[in-house]
């Protein structure tokens, strides 16, 4: 999140998109009703109507896939009303927070101009190419003066700028196209646009609250774009009440990203080491974003000092100079080479992974396209489990239709402690690290994760050491010393960072070097364990200056304590807010007050030349309306899903032109499917359901799987409200209860009648309560920039069973 | 001491169910695999009260002019201050406690079954076997105060309350929980919701479960008006009164009750259809 769940109380509108809180995050709800108490409104954009759309102001049905359409239709009546109605924005947060301003290099085209495409694109439509699936970003350059600095017009009226760029993209949808793509109703969609862009005037905030509902597309990623190119224009991030709120889906899924879950970062989102990075020095060279706008803090720019650091924790006194501290330890991935679920799970299918250990996961019933995936370990030597509970990963040698015998997997199960038996910190959602301590006792010999790492560790050092091997020196060389039992506050301690010189705990990153000084194991973490103590585990509720509240002194939030990202643009000019009635910070007698000021110079208008751009973790110090970072398009643009009902209306290119496809040959066509579905959570089950589906009270209130259907496609295959059903796609079926409901309509589509079924995943064979997954229906197909899997948009059909 | 009494604001539930969980937990009603139930087409489950289920959420569609809605109600004895079951018990097991709660001593029950068919609201549930005989206790919501799992006496608020995330569900004094509940229905009014309502102020003299609703108590499938039957009248003011010497008279009376009860039970189900 770029706020946090308190701060979701000082909304006055709340967008709950590719999001249903009420079933998915609960707690949230304390907020969003403290929100609409003071008057704030609840937006819920949902295929169907859910627990979240029973309490909002407005629901309006989307079509699962068509996010782009919607929210690029509301950044058309946007561009439209603030030239219409300029006085309702802030034209001052446009022109100087945000890129509106930069000129992009003349040869840069779009869909508009490309029938769907932008310039550079070497794939053609073709789907099956997925060699050439890609773009050569040569024209999505800004336009440089002599300085290097971007060139800019204020004025916003050069056709080469941002802004007339965004203004010409987004153009072509119109309110009546946006209704044909995503089945909303014209009118509804136009009063979602009127009440969110509300909240563009200044002094106004409005909110979008996301989930796996956005990000779990083949265009998730460009998703998520669409929302910071509209909160960008409403200026609305940085602001209480404001910006882009990803609520994780479990107590640390937060805390597991900052500290490199995914393959393609290391801890503190430092780019992963790629095999062209020979040397410690290249590297750095490759990652470490330049600028050379004196106004611009680049905070990035620091990158040298965080990986040195990160270095002298893994590595200590093995870390040294002369050996690049440790640099060549590491491994390294193959650069463009994909590292991520799905293509884990291919090369264990194609028999290249031998062994896997899976902590906390139940990949048997999460993964998508479970039948394969369940196949794909019975190809594994050997599987290690930890988990709460014998789950359908663990067991998969025990699934319906496999003969026990004919899998020779070696399978361990070590037994977990839960969250209330052990001791440690979990950062939640709004970046809040939080110290949990032990409350109980575990049974039998399940043990705590630290534990059980700090031993495997142990006995791999030793059985290296003795043996040797490939890259040896990795696991030699850790310093590995967290005291006997490993104690957690070591490892929080090692993760905040020492001073090498003096032994003391850093006070925080700004402090960080480059020389092997000092150590820090996640440098957005650095200031959380000082010598002042342990900063997760405080419980103060002391309010913030202005009463927004922030709590700075509940927990510790990265970084430094900052409640609110981007704050810096929650001022205008002179460092006064934006919003009297919910200030961020403020500047008065020469300093900030409030919450930790995004870099800390003075602002702009007060002294240029001492003053930063307010987005310090950008190299050109604004927002980006126009990313071309991204690998499919440096704006989002609608593409229908890898599998469609309907052609797409907006251009020939069907699909995105850079997501990831495995098995092509596994694509369902619409005549054969002609049904959208989507999987989902509900509240009383979650995620692989280990952890729920042995819980009598959860069990009894939710016994079995369903589908969820509206009352006109159960009319037209003769399903009673609940039947059993075959639900089918190219992948696999699954029988499920048919929940048939008024919540689901048909939706309109080019004019032709669509329909969508929902369909809940949590269950599987294992445990007290068995029933299939939805997701042995889901493809083999990742998001472009993310390669996350697309459980949200598919097709299939459903008869009676 | 002052009534206390339990606020449900249903503007602001979200029906996550997380109090059913936290009842049926805290008060032990929990044992074994809970209650075997299967999926018959709805987010609702188990399908009934029962004497191990004491709370229970339900959820209601309804569609008027285009606009879907999704009411959810909560369904726990409502401690009502003019008790139908307090009335027919037949040996005091059923009594108000000094907070104004609907309390009952499960020792001196005798499983007969008058509470749950002159209940209004159809609560108190017993392990019946068949219509004519019955067996086992009496069980519904005690309002967390069992003995040996007394939160209320230990100054806590009741599972449910305690565990409510969107604070749907608010404990205290009753007399301040009417006061914020009219206000609260004044101000749906005033947002256009014109049959919001505050039920439980006034139904049985006063219920210790009140309910802030956007709309009219049928919506949530609530008795508008509910009122004791009248043969529990006649059995509490005219029958009992004759007292433990005309025994012969209520071994009549009771079997003539039962009777009347029996007719009852089929005139006053609950209106408002469910679910399916």
């Amino acid at each position: 999140m770029t706020n946090h769940w308190i701060d979701i109380a000082n909304s006055d509108c709340i967008l709950a998109i590719g999001s249903n809180p009420a079933e998915n995050h609960p707690a949230a709800f304390h907020w969003i009703n403290l929100a609409k108490e003071r008057g704030g409104k609840l937006i819920s954009v949902d295929p169907r109507f859910t627990r979240t759309s029973s309490r909002a102001d407005i629901y309006a049905p989307m079509r699962s896939g068509t996010d782009i359409a919607f929210i690029n239709g509301m950044i058309n009546y946007v561009i439209d009303d603030i030239e219409r109605n300029p006085r309702n924005y802030n034209l001052t947060y446009i022109t100087e927070y945000t890129d509106a301003s930069f000129l992009i290099n003349p040869g840069f085209k779009g869909p508009a101009e490309l029938d769907g495409l932008f310039s550079g694109y070497a794939g053609g439509v073709n789907e099956a190419d997925n060699k050439n699936r890609k773009y050569d970003k040569a024209t999505w350059t800004t336009q440089l003066d002599e300085k290097g600095i971007p060139k800019r017009d204020r004025t916003l009226k050069d056709p080469n700028c941002v802004f007339q760029i965004l203004k010409r993209h987004v153009a072509r949808y119109t309110p009546e196209k946006v209704s044909s793509i995503t089945g909303t109703p014209k009118e509804v969609f136009l009063e979602v646009c009127r009440t969110f862009a509300a909240t563009g005037a200044s002094g106004k905030a409005g909110t979008i609250l996301y989930a796996m509902g956005t990000t779990q597309h083949t265009c998730g990623a460009q998703n998520i774009r669409a929302y910071s190119i509209l909160q960008s224009l409403l200026a609305n991030i940085g602001m209480a009440g404001g910006g882009i709120n990803a609520m994780r889906g479990e107590a640390n899924v937060q805390g597991s990203t900052d500290y490199a879950l995914l393959f393609h970062i290391l801890p503190g989102y430092l780019k992963m080491i790629e095999d062209n990075d020979t040397s410690l020095e290249k590297y750095l060279a490759r990652i470490t974003p330049k600028t050379s706008d004196p106004l611009s803090l680049n905070w990035w720019s620091n990158t040298p000092k965080y990986v040195v650091s990160m270095l002298k924790a893994w590595y200590g006194d093995a870390a040294q100079k002369d050996n690049e501290f440790g640099y060549n330890y590491l491994p390294k991935i193959e650069t463009g080479k994909n590292y991520s679920h799905i293509a884990l799970f291919e090369a264990m299918a194609a028999g290249a992974i031998k062994g896997l250990s899976v902590w906390g996961q139940n990949v048997a019933v999460g993964g998508p396209n479970s039948n394969l995936e369940r196949k794909a370990l019975d190809n594994l030597e050997w599987l290690v489990v930890t988990d709460l509970w014998h789950t359908e990963t663990s067991d998969f040698w025990k699934r319906p239709g496999v003969n026990s015998a004919n899998i020779k997997t070696e399978v361990f199960l070590l037994p977990a402690l839960v969250s209330y038996e052990k001791e440690g910190s979990v950062t939640n959602s709004g970046r809040w690290m939080q110290w949990r301590y032990k409350a109980v006792n575990g049974p039998g010999e399940a043990e705590d994760d630290l534990w059980m790492m700090d031993k495997i560790v142990l006995k791999l050092k030793e059985m290296y050491a003795k043996e040797g091997g490939p890259n040896a020196e990795a696991i030699t060389k850790l310093a590995w010393n967290y005291g006997n039992p490993a104690s957690p506050h070591a490892v929080a301690k090692e993760i905040n960072g020492y001073d090498l010189t003096t032994g003391k705990l850093m006070s925080g990153f700004a402090n960080l070097k480059d020389d092997g000084t000092t150590s820090s194991g996640c440098w957005i973490y650095c200031a959380s364990y000082t010598e002042d103590g342990n900063m997760a585990a405080r419980r103060d509720p002391t309010p913030d200056p202005f009463k927004v509240g922030l709590y700075p002194k509940w927990a510790w939030a990265w970084p430094v304590n900052r409640r609110i990202i981007y704050n810096r643009a929650s001022v205008d000019l002179n460092g006064e807010p934006w919003d009297k009635e919910h200030p961020v910070i403020w500047w008065k007698d020469d300093k900030w007050v409030g919450d930790v000021p995004d870099g800390g110079q003075p602002p702009m208008a007060v002294d240029p030349t001492k003053t930063k751009l307010p987005f310090i973790m950008k190299p050109e110090g604004v927002a980006r309306l126009f990313g071309a970072g991204m690998a499919d398009g440096p704006l989002p643009e609608h593409y229908e899903p890898w599998e469609r009902p309907v052609d797409n209306i907006m251009s020939k290119q069907q699909s995105d032109p850079a997501f990831w496809i495995w098995r092509p040959e596994e694509q369902g066509a619409a005549d054969k499917f002609p049904i959208v579905a989507s999987t989902y959570r509900c509240s009383e089950h979650w995620q692989g359901g280990q952890m729920t589906r042995n819980l009598p009270w959860l069990v009894e209130m939710m016994p079995e799987p369903f589908a969820e259907m509206s009352e006109e496609l159960a009319g037209e295959k003769g399903i009673a409200n609940g039947d059993k059903v075959i639900v089918e796609s190219a992948r696999g079926q699954v029988k499920m209860v048919a929940l048939v409901t008024k919540r689901f309509k048909p939706f309109q589509v080019g004019g032709r009648k669509v329909h969508q079924v929902g369909l809940i995943w949590h269950w599987g064979y294992i445990g007290m309560s068995t029933g299939d997954s939805a997701n042995c229906l889901t493809p083999h197909v990742g998001d472009a920039n993310t390669m996350i899997p697309e459980y949200k948009a598919f097709l299939v059909n459903v008869r009676k069973a | 001491m002052a009534d206390k009494a339990i606020l449900f604001d249903a503007t602001r539930c979200t029906a996550c169910r997380g109090c059913q969980a936290a009842c049926k937990q805290w008060n032990e009603n929990d044992e074994g695999e809970g209650e075997k139930t299967t999926n018959f087409g709805s987010y609702e489950n188990p399908k009934d009260l029962s004497p191990k289920t004491w709370l229970k959420m339900e959820f209601r569609e309804t569609e008027r002019a285009g606009k879907v809605r999704w009411l959810f109600t909560r369904r726990a004895c409502m401690h009502c201050t003019n008790a139908a079951c307090v009335k027919v018990c037949p040996n005091g097991s059923l009594y108000h406690n000094e907070l104004g709660f609907v309390a009952y001593n499960k020792d001196t029950c005798t499983g007969c079954g008058y509470c749950h068919d002159f209940c209004p609201f159809q609560v108190p549930r017993l392990a019946r076997t068949s219509d004519l005989t019955t067996q086992g206790k009496m069980d519904k919501c005690v309002f967390c105060s069992s003995p040996g799992l007394d939160r209320i006496a230990a100054g806590l608020e009741p599972a449910c309350v305690k565990t409510c995330p969107p604070d749907a569900l608010e404990f205290g004094d009753r007399d301040k929980l009417v006061a914020e509940g009219r206000k609260r229905v004044t101000t749906l009014r005033t947002k256009g919701f014109g049959n919001a309502y505050l039920y439980g102020d006034k139904e049985l003299g006063g219920l210790h479960v009140m309910y802030v609703l956007d709309d009219s108590p049928q919506a949530y499938g609530l008795i508008k008006d509910p009122q004791i039957p009248a043969a529990a009248i006649a059995w509490h003011d005219i029958l009992k009164p004759v007292g433990w010497a005309a025994v012969g008279l209520t071994v009549v009376g009771l079997g003539l009750n039962y009777v009347i009860a029996r007719e009852a039970k089929m005139t006053h189900d609950l209106p408002g259809k469910k679910e399916k």
